[in-house]
């Protein structure tokens, strides 16, 4: 089924768009091209549209119809639709172009100067900053209250919920990528070491490596991308159902009731996983430092004379650091959540990137602190 | 004739969002009571009068007060009390999803009350007995329709005996005959318990059934432009679009379009 456009010129002043077949969305595409190149060509003073063959005709057909009547009435010229059958009249009837539709234009956009936008973003940074030191303010107090009495401020149900979905959940991602880690490091240390004799040092490396850094770096790094995205889409998706509201309304503040329990939650299993990752990553090394004929005994000797208590205790206390930015950055970014199911995806989104940021940022800050220290 | 208590007064309320006003120095009260239903065509500023009445939104200008405390003033324990004498039931019913019915209703009592969980959980039972959901206090929200959440909902909005209850859109999705169950239970409400219902709603049915007074809220003046009982304003209202939004008639060249 198609459609078929023809033109007939009576004279230089008018002209005939004959138009026939079926007028819908899937045929009316090229009638309309050649019509308008009709158009455009040599527009008629007096334009008639036969459309007595017409079989069919929908929106579609009539948008065809309202568009060169749109372009007829701009330059001022005539305009007239014969043969219309009168199920298809009382269709172009329903869309009314006896007023003739405007040709569309985009919503005007106000143009600010450079100066105005700068202005802007300033004041959306202080307030987004301003709502920032709000809620670190409004979860220390918290905080310092759920110590304090942590009985009656605590929600322990939730909390250990939060721990063992949170912390169970994760052990087994944790675990696999730290062993990898350390099995990786291993063999791509234990390559160049080996040339110089060296392969039997490889065991300090890989232990001074995960027990400093990687051990901690790479829990939070999966516990970012994990726990941190949950608890902003979880966050976010309850504002977006109007629960945010009903606890303010019901004069519960949203940080004691669902914040606090998921921060605590964090900084009991974060530790944990983090000594767990630590002994994956150990063990990772340990097929490499085996698999050069080396005995386990004379691994864990080398870990032993290497490692002093201050490298464990270095990165197990960046632990805790890491779990109260993941925590804390996943369920603001989901309070700060706005309306509609794609600010849930984008808060999430946003959890992981500050949430990370904010992790590569404080592992620097506790090498410099650590360094001063002389650790 | 004791004239009633004003429990709700609006003093030339200003609300909106960020710069835009949506609508403009509104005054109104709600009488002590009385179910009362806040009226208008969409996106004229009803939802947004209902959220700075129960104080979720900062109100631009004027004030608001809620059994004579300004909420939009009050801060901390005042704040508190002024939620407690209020209950919200919201559109979407707002439910918290990890929680069963019974533990929903139960915890604004365990928030605010030192009432053993035996007398808690006693309490929540029989508000949820109240609308009619008997037998449901262990299902989760997802287990239940959208009408029994709505009903769950009023529930938790009762859990502490609140003076006023605020239900936005509480018919907007259900059947004729869930609506019309919910109507019968707002009026048992109000007549039974004596407590207050402020009502955004677009349900004629529910309207003419169950208000004693409403404002008409209209999106080009920012305003009030109508206020009384619903069957006086469909017969004697003066305003052009009033009477045809009682009387659900198009505009007249619209009309002859169709």
């Amino acid at each position: 089924m198609s459609a078929h456009f023809q033109r007939n010129d009576i004279d230089s002043n008018s002209s005939v768009f004959k138009i026939s077949g079926v007028l819908n969305s899937k045929s009316v595409g090229p009638v309309w091209r050649q019509a308008m190149l009709a158009l455009d060509d040599n527009p008629p003073k007096n334009l008639t549209i036969d459309t007595s063959e017409v079989e069919y005709c929908d929106g579609a057909g009539i948008g065809l119809f309202i568009e060169l009547n749109r372009r007829q009435n701009e330059k001022k010229f005539g305009f007239e639709i014969v043969g219309l059958k009168e199920e298809f009249q009382r269709l172009l009837n329903v869309f009314d172009t006896g007023k003739g539709i405007q040709k569309l234009k985009g919503p005007e956009k106000q143009e600010d100067g450079l100066f105005v936008n700068w202005g802007k973003s300033f004041c959306s940074l202080l307030k987004q900053l301003s709502e920032e030191i709000i809620f670190i303010g409004s979860l220390s107090c918290a905080m310092i209250q759920a110590i304090r009495s942590p009985k009656k401020k605590i929600r322990w149900k939730d909390m250990w919920g939060a721990v063992i979905e949170g912390g169970i959940g994760a052990l087994p991602i944790v675990v696999l990528i730290n062993f990898l880690v350390g099995l990786i490091m291993a063999f791509q240390a234990a390559i160049p070491m080996k040339q110089f004799g060296a392969d039997i040092f490889v065991a300090d490396l890989v232990s001074l490596s995960i027990l400093r850094e990687l051990g901690p770096l790479m829990t939070a790094i999966v516990l970012a991308g994990r726990t941190g995205s949950a608890f902003a889409a979880e966050l976010g998706t309850m504002k977006v159902n109007e629960e945010i509201d009903a606890l303010h309304t019901m004069g519960l503040n949203p940080i004691n009731f669902l914040v606090i329990n998921r921060v605590f939650a964090v900084i009991i299993f974060m530790p944990i996983l983090t000594l767990f990752a630590d002994l994956a990553g150990l063990m990772g090394g340990s097929v490499v430092f085996t698999s050069f004929g080396y005995p386990m005994i004379t691994y864990f000797n080398q870990i032993i004379n290497a490692v002093q208590l201050h490298d464990f205790l270095g990165g197990f206390v960046k632990s805790f650091a890491f779990a109260l930015i993941i925590a804390s950055v996943g369920c603001l970014k989901g309070l700060e959540t706005k309306t509609g199911a794609s600010a849930v995806g984008k808060s999430a989104t946003n959890a992981v990137v500050t949430g990370l940021i904010l992790i590569i940022l404080t592992d620097g800050i506790f090498s410099i602190i650590y360094y001063f220290l002389g650790i | 004739m004791t004239e009633k208590k004003k429990i709700i007064e609006a003093r030339n309320m200003s609300v909106g969002y960020g710069d835009t006003v949506i609508l403009k120095e509104v005054t109104f009260h709600v009488n002590e009571g009385e179910i009362f239903i806040i009226l208008g065509g969409s996106g004229c500023g009803k939802s947004t009068l209902l959220k700075n009445l129960i104080g979720l939104y900062d109100i631009i200008s004027g004030d608001a007060l809620i059994d004579g405390q300004n909420i939009g003033k009050a801060e901390g324990q005042e704040l508190v009390n002024i939620f407690n004498k209020i209950g919200v039931s919201y559109q979407s019913g707002a439910l918290f999803g990890s929680m069963t019915l019974l533990e929903n209703v139960m915890l604004p009592l365990e928030e605010f009350t030192d009432l053993p969980q035996d007398a808690r959980e006693m309490i929540a039972a029989m508000k949820l007995r109240l609308v009619n959901l008997e037998g449901f206090e262990h299902f989760m929200p997802s287990e239940i329709s959208g009408g029994m959440q709505k009903r769950a909902a009023i529930a938790r909005s009762m859990a502490l005996d609140p003076q006023i209850i605020f239900l936005d859109e509480p018919s907007a999705g259900l059947d004729p005959i869930t609506s019309a169950e919910l109507d019968q239970l707002i009026m048992r409400l109000a007549k039974n318990l004596g407590i207050t219902f402020v009502i955004v709603t677009h349900e004629l049915d529910s309207v003419f059934t169950i208000a004693d007074r409403c404002i008409f809220l209209d999106k080009v003046s920012k305003g009030i432009i109508a206020e009384g009982h619903p069957k006086e304003l469909k017969e004697h209202s003066k305003v052009d679009f009033v009477k045809r939004f009682f009387n659900r008639e198009v505009e007249t060249n619209q009309k002859e379009k169709i």
